[in-house]
Parts: structure tokens; sequence; C-alpha cells
């Protein structure tokens, strides 16, 4: 075939964009592709693919969605944390000549993929998976406001996980770090497929994420039960609310600034170039403006899930409602006025430096508060130390670490000589470790078994906390010491062989955390195993507060068979000290909305449409585009949307439950 | 969690073991002064968060399960007067830390001259600041001294106690100059100039590096920075001019071709005005410089003749590596025959006040207090060298 034609249907995409020269690469593939075979043909042996595609793919449940961002947010933590092993190997042996294993070329993509993996694909698919399970059910909602768009918003944010990790096999990933600033990422320094991969990547996922935000504000906002007034609501639903109506107003900057980046990258714009009147600090300004805002979309959910834990197993109303809810909307509005201190170092004056750095410390007035609130919650508590307890407690002492070195960077001057360093990672990674990681944790623990109907397992459990915990403070606190040594990030090779000894010790505290990850792995399994022993059939294995609690675990497709009526704040303890009966008889059919496969297939365009713009495939792209279109269209005709429970499927399933909690008595 | 603890301090532990703690001991004033800020605000903060640790200890303690002595309340969630303690004690040590962080900021701004050369010694005003220009390559420094008319790469030398003023801007990509010893750092970008004014206490020689990831050749992006007493210094000017070796334009675009883990250069002589041309992006002759179009632009631009004054690149910067699949062939701004007269510097320059003392309202007194003058109060300045 003549090169053009080839060209014009395979872009630049040929057989030498496959990595066949990297060897690391090539085993993974191999790994890779043998598990994944094996998946297929399991799948397909025991013909599960109907069952996946009826109950799973194509749901609108919104407990099914959350339970399928979970499963995402973990299996991407694997590929995340293989960068990270992948990064500590390199840094404890590339020392004294030596150019450790990777080039240059491998690991600069090995770092920016790790903290875009660890943000957008495991960080924001465990919050918003939980956000998603939890939400509807602590309001006494049946579903979310737009089921439909639930599912079509998983599904997006699951095609830019797949671009993702096709980088890893088809071209390669983005060599900018991971919020690859122009000019380096712009076309004239980065013209490979690199940060094309990290464009579609996160545009694709982002409008699912845009739009499951503005999902869950309308749930919150409309779908509370009869006396939920905003003031009565759960902590974590408040957390939600924020975090979401933050998604709704950040997430568009970053589309935006991607966009624009695009623009310059595709059809020669200068925005962010160099000359032309382009100005890459407008770019460093925007990508933060949504950035920052990110790292609260992040971290106010995991207070709110430590929230309801803290009260939960200290048996005692959460101390300071009230001002644990301000505190949460301050802290949201604040979130939008300190984005500079990502750049004091970009040359503002003195007063703009100052502002910023203040606004910043305000913000640890809010979170201080949210402490002592939790503080004050234990006092006078009956602590009951399970697994989410213990994750709460570690939080705690992590938190105020990585808070205390947060305000520190605050501080222009004190900015100026550790930004950038390994300290700035020692301190974030304190933050999200310490906060969103052991916050999701913690939830995990606390609503598998609302889930699933049975608790997680103890002991693998509690080997997991042990090594993560441990793990985290040998991996990071190394890396506070070498910042102060004036060692500063994203370095590949280094000379002061005095310097080998502390990433020796960081890299032995990744192990540790790998052991934690593997733990973790194992207790889910374990705990599958012994799913008789460790059942629940109560629906409120913790005597917890609030009204999930309230229906079976795991709840009927309808949630709630009768929409409860809410008095106070701690619903579901309320209604227990009340002396709450289950209403038997009276049921009625339930509506509900039906299944659709259309969220799948037009994510699945839509991550075409990515991989056709990233190589160059215009035909693809187009066609994509089109073929959204028209399904997009084509589902507006679609009037089988809902359905109806009827009464007596309804009664079946209640008068199992009263059988079982009989049993249990 | 007392185990926790126990190995979160291990590396604490091993830390007071002797290393090379440059950010702590620097060599310089502003670094030193940046030093105090941090141990301050770190104490300042460790006031609640010490507290909060050994409280949630006590807490998560006494109030176990099967403590069941400890009081037990479960209705109990509100105090008003516990409320105020727990907004306010946070807030008092955020004013505290905001008026450190206000005053610190502006007199530790990096666009400032030195008010100070040490902390009990003034800037020697009859000596004249050393001037060096600054040029983030990829992936290697230039250090352009225009009153000595010489350049090196990856070498930077400046005399003890005299203040110097650095001017700094790069290549092709964004980058960061930092030498932790003397002070700390800032931005390294194309066409913009960043400053940074500095001096260094103590002869020694220090790293010094690019803390901004700037791509394949990061890793090698660093030099050493030596103090030198000013006979030293003298003779390392000297040394750099016999040195031979001459930077005009055209080995400027050779010399900006990326290239990694480069050794030591000097250049004896060097075109006076190259750095100039380095910051308007318009070494390649025929390009428009930016100061040029900046001025053009300020009087209204050319309209839409301007847009025919673009030229095709037959050659590009260097460092470019690909252009847009969709977009127009790259171009420039071709040069006119206007005179290049705003110069591209900016001469508005932030001076250090003359009396750091704060500002009083009408009538009121001043409070006795002396701002930042505890250089060496907590670690002492201790001279630190890596060679």
């Amino acid at each position: 075939m003549s090169p053009d034609l080839l060209k014009l249907i395979f872009g630049r995409l040929g057989i030498e964009s496959l990595p066949l020269h990297e060897p690391i690469v090539v085993g993974t593939f191999v790994m890779v592709a043998l598990g994944g075979a094996t998946l297929l043909a399991g799948l397909t042996y025991f013909r599960l693919w109907g069952y996946l595609w009826r109950e799973w793919f194509t749901t609108v449940d919104h407990k099914r969605i959350g339970i399928m961002y979970m499963i995402l947010g973990i299996v991407m933590l694997l590929r995340g944390f293989a960068d990270a092993l992948m990064m500590r190997g390199q840094q404890m042996l590339a020392f004294g000549g030596s150019e450790g294993y990777l080039n240059a070329h491998h690991y600069d993509q090995v770092f920016t993929a790790h903290g875009v993996i660890m943000i957008f694909f495991v960080a924001m698919p465990l919050v918003t998976g939980l956000m998603n399970y939890v939400v509807p059910l602590q309001i006494g909602a049946r579903d979310v406001s737009f089921p439909f768009l639930n599912n079509f918003s998983f599904w997006m944010t699951v095609g830019g996980a797949v671009l993702v990790m096709a980088s890893l096999f088809i071209g390669e990933f983005a060599r900018t770090g991971w919020l690859a600033y122009p000019p380096l990422s712009n076309i004239g320094y980065s013209p490979d497929v690199g940060v094309d991969y990290y464009i579609w990547a996160l545009q694709v996922a982002g409008v699912g994420t845009t739009l499951s935000g503005i999902n869950l504000i309308c749930t919150i906002v409309k779908l509370r039960c009869p006396g939920m007034t905003m003031m009565k609501m759960p902590v974590f639903t408040w957390t939600s609310l924020c975090t979401n109506i933050l998604i709704v107003a950040s997430f568009p900057v970053l589309t935006v600034v991607l966009a624009l980046l695009s623009l310059d990258r595709y059809v020669g714009t200068n925005f962010f170039t160099n000359d032309f009147g382009g100005s890459p600090m407008m770019y460093v300004n925007l990508i933060w403006i949504w950035g920052h805002p990110e790292v609260y979309i992040l971290v106010l959910p995991a207070f709110g899930i430590f929230s309801e834990v803290t009260s939960t197993f200290s048996g005692k109303r959460l101390f300071g409602y009230t001002s644990m809810v301000y505190a949460t909307v301050v802290i949201t509005i604040l979130s939008y006025l300190v984005w500079l201190h990502h750049f004091f170092t970009m040359g503002s004056g003195a007063s703009v430096n100052s502002f910023f750095g203040i606004t910043t410390m305000i913000i640890s007035i809010p979170t201080g508060a949210k402490m002592f609130n939790w503080l004050f919650t234990m006092y006078r508590g009956r602590i009951r130390y399970e697994l989410p307890m213990m994750w709460t407690i570690a939080f705690m002492l992590t938190f105020v670490l990585g808070g205390m070195t947060g305000v520190l960077l605050a501080v222009p001057p004190a900015d100026f000589v550790l930004h950038n360093s390994l300290f700035l990672i020692a301190h974030f990674h304190n933050v999200i470790i310490g906060g969103v990681v052991f916050g999701a944790f913690a939830g995990i623990n606390y609503w598998f078994p609302k889930a699933f109907g049975f608790k997680l397992d103890v002991f693998w459990g509690k080997l997991s906390f042990w090594f993560w915990v441990v793990g985290f403070y040998l991996a990071f606190m190394p890396l506070y010491v070498l910042g102060l040594m004036g060692v500063t990030r994203r370095l590949r090779v280094f000379d002061d062989p005095s310097l080998q000894i502390w990433f020796v010790i960081a890299a032995i505290g990744a192990f540790l955390v790998f052991l934690g990850i593997l733990s973790m792995l194992m207790q889910f399994a374990v705990s599958f195993l012994k799913r008789e022993q460790l059942k629940d059939v109560t629906g409120d294995p913790w005597d917890a507060r609030t009204l999930e609690w309230a229906t079976s675990s795991p709840p009927p497709d309808y949630n709630f068979a009768f929409t409860p009526v809410v008095h106070d704040n701690d619903a579901w303890w309320d209604m227990k000290r009340r002396g709450y009966q289950r209403p038997l008889t009276g049921f009625k059919p339930i509506h509900m909305p039906s299944s659709t496969g259309t969220g799948i297939i037009l994510a699945g365009f839509a991550t075409a449409m990515g991989f056709g713009l990233i190589w160059y495939i215009w035909w693809l792209a187009a066609a994509s585009f089109i073929a959204m279109l028209v399904v997009g269209i084509g589902h507006t005709f679609n009037y089988h949307r809902d359905f109806d429970i009827p009464a007596d499927d309804v009664i079946r399933t209640e008068d199992a439950r009263t059988k079982l909690l009989a049993g249990a008595k | 969690m007392s185990r926790l603890k126990i190995l979160a301090l291990l590396p604490l532990a091993v830390a007071l073991s002797g290393c090379n703690y440059v950010v702590l001991a620097p060599a310089g004033d502003i670094a030193a002064q940046q030093r105090d800020l941090v141990i301050i605000s770190t104490v300042l903060m460790l006031l609640i968060v010490v507290p909060v640790m050994a409280l949630t200890v006590v807490f998560a303690w006494r109030y176990r399960q099967s403590n069941t002595s400890a009081r037990y309340e479960p209705e109990w969630d509100h105090s008003t007067k516990l409320e105020l303690v727990i907004w306010s004690a946070p807030l008092l040590i955020i004013i505290c830390l905001g008026a450190l962080t206000w005053m610190g900021t502006h007199l530790l701004d990096p666009y400032r001259t030195l008010g100070r050369i040490h902390a009990d010694r003034a800037v020697d005003q009859s000596k004249a600041p050393l001037e060096v220009d600054v040029v983030a390559l990829d992936w290697k420094w230039l250090f352009i001294y225009p009153d000595y008319g010489i350049a090196t790469v990856n070498d930077l030398a400046a005399p003890v106690d005299r203040p110097i003023n650095f001017r700094i801007t790069a290549s092709s990509v964004m980058n960061s100059f930092y030498i932790p010893a003397l002070a700390g750092q800032i931005y390294a970008m194309p066409g913009m100039e960043t400053k940074l004014h500095a001096v260094v206490n103590h002869p020694g020689t220090y790293k010094g590096f690019s803390a901004n990831y700037s791509g394949a050749g990061f890793s090698g992006m660093h030099f050493n920075f030596q103090g030198l007493d000013d006979k030293g210094f003298d003779a390392w000017i000297a040394s750099a001019k016999s040195a031979g070796g001459s930077l005009g334009r055209a080995e400027y675009l050779q010399l900006e071709k990326p290239s990694q883990n480069e050794p030591v250069r000097r250049y004896g002589t060097i075109d006076s005005d190259l750095y100039r041309l380095i910051l308007n992006m318009c070494v390649e002759t025929g390009k428009m410089c930016q100061s040029e179009m900046m001025a053009i632009d300020a009087k209204g631009g050319r309209g839409h003749e301007g847009l025919n004054n673009t030229l095709p690149l037959a050659y590009d910067k260097y460092a470019r590596r690909g252009s847009s699949p969709l977009g127009p062939e790259p171009t420039f701004v071709a040069g006119t025959c206007t005179p290049d007269a705003p110069q591209g510097r900016t001469t508005a320059s932030i001076t250090a006040p003359v009396d750091t003392a704060p500002l009083t309202g009408a009538g009121l007194k001043r409070p006795t207090f002396t701002p930042l003058k505890s250089s060496s109060f907590f670690l002492g300045q201790r001279p630190k060298s890596d060679s």
C-alpha cells in the first residue's frame, strides 16, 4: 500500500509505535495479555457475558454503579502503584554513576502516569463510587436524579482509564509531569502521542466527572426524604454536596484549558506558546484554578466518611454538627481563592504572594475545627476499634502532620526553598494518602457489609492497615528529610551518595505499602470465602446512626419499600431509639428506571474518537463523533425508560427480610 | 499506636546523625532568613499540632470500649465554649502566622534589592552589586557576566558578601533556578524575565540546579556555585577571560541545541547584546524582538498589514521537535526597520526599605520590636560547603 493510504487509514500509528524495544513494557504486556485472555475465557466459559451486560454494564442502579467505580479505582490503584514501585526502585538504584534501570524516556512517563492515574483514576473513582453508593441511601432516595446519566458518567470515566492503559502498549504516555505545563507539553517540545493521550484521557473522563457532579447535586437537593432538611442531612451527604459543587464549578476550567492546549497542538494556535502573544503562565494559572479545588474534591468526602465513622464507633452524636457543616462550606468557598500558592516562584509580586499565602492558611482554621470536632466526638464516647475506626485514628494522627507542612509551604519565602522539592512530595502524599486513601479504606470497610451483606475479614484488614500505615511513614518521612537537604523532585539519577540511604528507606516503605495492598486483596478474597461466617442479616452491623443502615444488606433494588420520614439528623439512631417497627403490609408497586446500553455505547464511541484524535486517524475520530450524535439522538426516542416493580415482588423481598430478621433474633 | 510513633521517629533519629541539611544551614543571608521563617512557622504550628496529636492519643485510649469507668454521654454534642475555643485557637495562630507571612514575603521578595548582607551587616554602598544574567537552556545553564564580558556554562561564582542581582530567563521550556545554599528558587521562563537578589556569606562550593522538570536531560542540569573571596573571584574572572572562546549569536544558536550532562565551559568574550536578544527571543537574525513587537502593539499595532509580516520558519529554534498536524507551518514575526528602542529591560525595581520597622497610625508610637533580625537564633549559622 502506498504510504499516503497507510497514513490515511492509520494516521501516525505504525508498527514502530509498539514499544517492542522496551523489555519491561513487553513483559508487562505479556502478563496483562495472558491475564486478560484468562479472564475473558473464564467469562465465556461460565457464560457470564449476558449476566454482566444485563445486570452490571447496562445497569442504572446507583449501588451497582458505585461498586463498579470502586472496582475501577482498585484496579487502577494496582497500575498506579506499580509505577510508584518503579520510581522508588529507580531512585534507590541510580547512584554513583549508575543510570538505574529506567532510561529518561521511560522514567519520565512513569512519574507522569503515576500522578495522572492516582488522582484521576484511583482517588476520583473511589470517592465518586462511595458517594454514588451511599448518598441516595443516606437521604432515603430510590436512585439518583438521572440514573441513565449516572451510567454514562461511569463509562466515560472508564473510557479515560482505557486510554491511559492503552498508552502503555500502543505508543507512549506524556513525559511532562502530571499537569503537563507548556511549553514542554506543547507540540514544539512534545510532538509525540504522549500528551495527546493525556489530553483525551482527561477530556473523556472529565465529561463523566462533571455530569456525575451535576447528577449528585440534583439528587441531594431534590430527592431527600420528607423531614430531612438541609441541616438534618448526614455529614457525608453534606461533604458530598460540597464536593460536587466544586466538581461542577472547577472541571469545566480543566476542560477549557485542555481544549486550548489541544488547539495549540492540533491547529497551531498560540495560547500557551512562547511567542505570538502566547503565555504558558496562563496555563499554569488555569490548571491550578481547577487543580486546587480538585484537592478538596477528593478530601471533603473523606472528611465526611471520618465524621460518620467517628460518630458511629464512638456510639455518640457527632460533636458540633453545625460547625462541621459551616466548616465544610467555608472550605468549599476558600478552595477557590488559593490556587496561586502552587507557583509562588513564578514571579508574582510580594502582595499577591502573601494574599494567596494567607488565604491558604485561613483554610486550616475550618480544617482544624473539623479535627477538634472529631476529637470531641470521641470524648466521652465508647470507642469500638473496628477497622474503619482504626483508619480514622491513623488519619487524625497523619493528617495533622500533612496539614502542618502544608501551612508551612503556604508561607511564600518558605515555599521558595521547599517548592518542587521532595518535601513538597512528602507533604501532598501525607495529605492525600493520610486523608483521601485512609478515608476511602475507612469507607470501604465501613460500608462493605451494607453493599454485600457480610463484613470484611478483620485479620487481613488489620494486616493491611499496619502495612499501609507503617509503610506510609517509612516511605514519606525520608522524603521530608531529603527535601530539607535541597533534593528536588522528578530526578532520575543522583550524584551525592550520602542521599542513597534515604531512598532505600523510602523504597522499603513503598514495599510495605505494596504488602498492604496485597493484604487488602487477600482481605476481599478471604471475606468472600468466609461470607457465611461474616454474614450480617440485620442490615445494621455497626449499630450505626444514618438511614442507609435502616434497609437490608445488600439493599433491595428500590432501597426502601416505603420512603422513610426523618425527625433527627441521626435518623436511624432516632428511629431505633423510638422503637421503630418495620412496616410489614401495605406494599405498593415501585416505579423504577430501566437499564440501558446507551451509556456504554456512547462512552465507547467517545473513547474511539479520543484514540482517533491521538493518532491523527481523522476518519475514525469523525466517524465516532457522528456515531455518538446518532446514538445520543436515537436514545431520545427510547420510550422504555421505566417500569414498575410489581407489589408482589416487593412483598416477596420484604417477607424474605422479615424471616431473616426473625432468624437473627 | 505506640509502635507507629516509634517507627515515625526512627528516620528522625537517623536524620540527626549528620547530613547536609542545606535548607536548614545555608550559606547566604536570604536563604538563612527563609530558613528562619521555616522554623518559626513550624514552631508556631506545633503549638497546636502537638496538643491535637496528644489529645487524639489520650481520647482514643481513655474512651476505648473496654474502659467502662470512663464517662459515656451519647447525647452530648454541643458546647458553645468549646466551639469558641476550637475556632479561635487556630485563628490566633493563623493571625500570627499571617502577619509573619505578610512581612516575610515583602522583605524577602526576590525582586527586591538587598537591605543587608548579613544579620548584622548593612550593604556596602560603595560596592556595586554583581550582575549575572542566567539563561536556562535545554539542558544546561548559561551564566553571563555583563560587567566582566564573560560567560560560562554550568559554572557560577560570586564574591562573598557582595550582593548579586540575577536576571533569569530560559530558551525553550520552563525551569527553576535554585541554589539552596544561596536563596530560594525562581522560575526561568522563555520570553520572560524573573529576578533574584541574593548574597553569599561563606566561601565554599554549593550545588545549584533546575528545580522544575524540563524534559529528558533534567537530571543532569546542575552546576556548582562557588562563593569566593574578592581575590579568588578576580582570579576566577581572569581564568575565564584567558579561556578564550567567544559567545556570539551564532555560537549561542549552537549552544542552545538540546544536550545533556554538559561539562563546564567558559567564554572570554561575549556579544554584549546577547542576553537581551535571548530574552526577546530574537537571536536568529531577521526575527522581530518581542520588545519591538510590544512597542508596536502599545502604539496600536500595525493592523491588518501586520498579519503579512510573518515568515515561514526555514529553521526553527533548535529545541523545537515537532509541529501541529492541522495548523499552518510554524512562522515568526519578521523584523522591521523600526529602531529597537525599548531595551526589553524593565528599569523599574523594588528597593529595600531603609527602615524595616512596622508602620504606625498617626500619633501612635512604634512598638519596640525588631523584625526578622533573629537570623542565627535557632540553629546558628554555620558555613556549609559541598566540597
